[in-house]
């Protein structure tokens, strides 16, 4: 009936919808680019070898943060040691060998909902469960332990996607040879797994390096360069965030903020870098 | 000497003058409620090769994949009825699958080599069976290579990704993979259907060679292939969409290509369907 008018109204919905697309997405590298541009700028001139390489002093007025570094390295790397295996195996378990059904569908919404969870709750969990609840302190450990809680599930399901994506004809030919299931997973699945598993625990690496909340409340705010699993320390994030809510030093709160970011986006960069070298292997 | 044994045999009941390698008898298959065979009684003769051809859907893959349990992998399949390897049923208790795979091997449609490099792909198998020693390794890469009718391409570039190889290759590449565990039965899932026709040649040469030592089962889409490599030919045929499939007829070769018996399979290979 009115056929000419519709033709009208197509385009223009059709131009409002891709205006509105372009916005929005212009929007979101616009508030990443704004969001480095300002931590670039306000900290790129406290980013000297002596900033990153030295400890602070006085009331931390001046000085560098070498011990926040080793602080975040230590507490990750530890998270990382102990998270690593459980989540693995738990992806293992859930990707070849659970029966698929109700358990199974638990076990993955309890992992979602853990991965939802609040991190100062995580941080409030922690400090009742490890730091009283078995006596470890404010330390490296209590701070790993319950990072472990944060990148379990991030670790857990990025490893069953990748276990998943691993074709079927690969393990059939390895139970073709005779293999058990046990040798075709751990000889022939999980190395295939393995760039997009690595890819997982990065960015899970890069969540728990910028951790803040979970951390100040089982690692302390000591600054303190830890050596044993029960030392005390004060990593990145709580500096910078203690930095700036005491106002002691703005300037080298931007610069750990800027450092941090940097860390963060190498991880990331890692990751993605992986992930294309595979596709391009396999492709 | 497979010329001698094909002589040997013609003129002798089909698989009657020794004991079968394999002997199937009143096997039905289910896939969940799916009925997907039934009824398949069939003997698969020692040291020759046996084809089974139909059309799409007709259930010859199926019927492979019982042989060396590989539809266990498979969620809700049921079978019932025996499959005798040796006199031996497969599907009785206390076999282990996994025995019968590196006694029955496979080689699928799509060659699957493993991500790692030519000589891995090869020794995979006799590490997973207890081979460590590199002098040991060596020699079973080198001679089941040579057995695939590959090691003068790849000997050179063993250290180089399996997955770098052309897809001939590949395919080879993964025959050798099965040769060096030594089975004594070899499943061939329409081998040749995803490979350039040089490869092709090359794999139905190496059929001829092999079945001197090695029990050959193969399915294939292409009837002048069955008519090639084959000293036996199986015929399946699902009749109606849902319904399970059967073997129609199990002759020679020879025989069932020049004076098939059943008419359904004069059609079939005189073109009329599938």
């Amino acid at each position: 009936m009115n056929a000419p008018r519709a033709v009208v109204d197509k385009r223009l919905t059709n131009a409002l919808a891709l205006g509105a697309i372009w916005i929005c997405a212009l929007t979101t590298v616009a508030f990443l680019g704004s969001l480095l541009l300002y931590i670039v700028v306000n900290g790129v001139r406290e980013l000297t070898p002596a900033f990153i390489f030295t400890w602070p002093h006085g009331v931390n007025m001046e000085g560098g943060i070498w011990p926040t570094i080793q602080s975040t390295m230590y507490v990750t790397v530890l998270a990382m040691a102990i998270v690593t295996p459980v989540a693995v195996l738990a992806a293992v378990y859930l990707a070849e060998y659970a029966v698929q059904g109700r358990l199974v569908r638990t076990i993955r919404f309890a992992a979602d909902s853990l991965a939802s969870v609040p991190s100062i709750v995580m941080g409030l969990f922690g400090m009742a469960l490890f730091v009283e609840g078995m006596g470890l302190q404010f330390s490296a450990l209590s701070g790993a332990l319950a990072l472990s809680f944060l990148m379990l599930p991030i670790i857990m399901r990025t490893t069953e996607e990748a276990i998943r994506a691993v074709p079927k004809y690969i393990r059939w030919g390895s139970y073709g040879l005779g293999a058990s299931k046990w040798q075709t997973v751990s000889r022939i699945v999980l190395p295939a797994a393995s760039p997009r598993i690595l890819t997982g625990l990065l960015l899970a690496m890069g969540r728990a390096a910028g951790e803040t909340a979970v951390v100040i409340y089982t690692m302390g705010t000591m600054i303190y360069a830890p050596v044993s699993p029960l030392d005390p320390g004060r990593t990145m994030p709580v500096h910078v965030m203690l930095m700036a809510m005491e106002g002691i030093n703005l300037k080298a709160a931007y610069g750990t903020a800027l450092l941090l970011v940097l860390m963060v986006l190498a991880f990331n960069l890692t990751a993605r870098y992986i992930v294309r070298r595979n596709r391009r292997m396999q492709g | 000497m497979s010329e001698t044994l094909a002589e040997h045999l013609s003129g002798v009941p089909v698989g009657h003058d020794q004991p079968d390698k394999f002997h199937v008898r009143d096997l039905e298959f289910y896939y969940g409620d799916f009925h997907a065979l039934t009824g398949i009684t069939v003997g698969i003769q020692r040291h020759a090769v046996t084809a089974f051809i139909g059309p799409s859907g007709c259930g010859k893959s199926t019927f492979l994949r019982t042989l060396n349990r590989m539809n266990d992998l498979i969620p809700g399949t049921r079978v019932e009825g025996n499959v005798l390897l040796d006199g031996q049923d497969v599907y009785a208790a206390g076999i282990d699958p996994v025995d019968l795979r590196r006694r029955v091997g496979m080689i699928f449609q799509q060659p699957n080599p493993f991500p790692m490099s030519i000589y891995e792909n090869v020794a995979y198998g006799p590490k997973l069976h207890g081979v460590k020693k590199k002098a040991d390794l060596d020699e079973v890469v080198e001679k089941s290579l040579t057995r695939a009718n590959l090691w003068k391409e790849v000997k050179d570039i063993l250290p180089r990704g399996g997955l770098t190889l052309s897809g001939g290759q590949q395919q080879r590449l993964c025959i050798a993979r099965v040769l060096a565990v030594e089975p004594e039965v070899l499943l061939m899932d329409e081998p040749c259907s995803a490979i350039d026709p040089t490869s092709v040649q090359k794999v139905e040469d190496l059929m001829a060679e092999l079945k001197d030592r090695i029990t050959i089962v193969i399915v294939t889409h292409n009837m002048q292939q069955a008519a090639r490599v084959s000293d036996f030919t199986a015929f399946f045929l699902q009749e109606k969409v849902g319904e399970a499939a059967e073997l129609i007829e199990f002759d020679r070769t020879a025989s069932l290509f020049t004076s098939p018996k059943d008419r359904r399979t004069e059609d079939y290979i005189t073109g009329r369907f599938g």
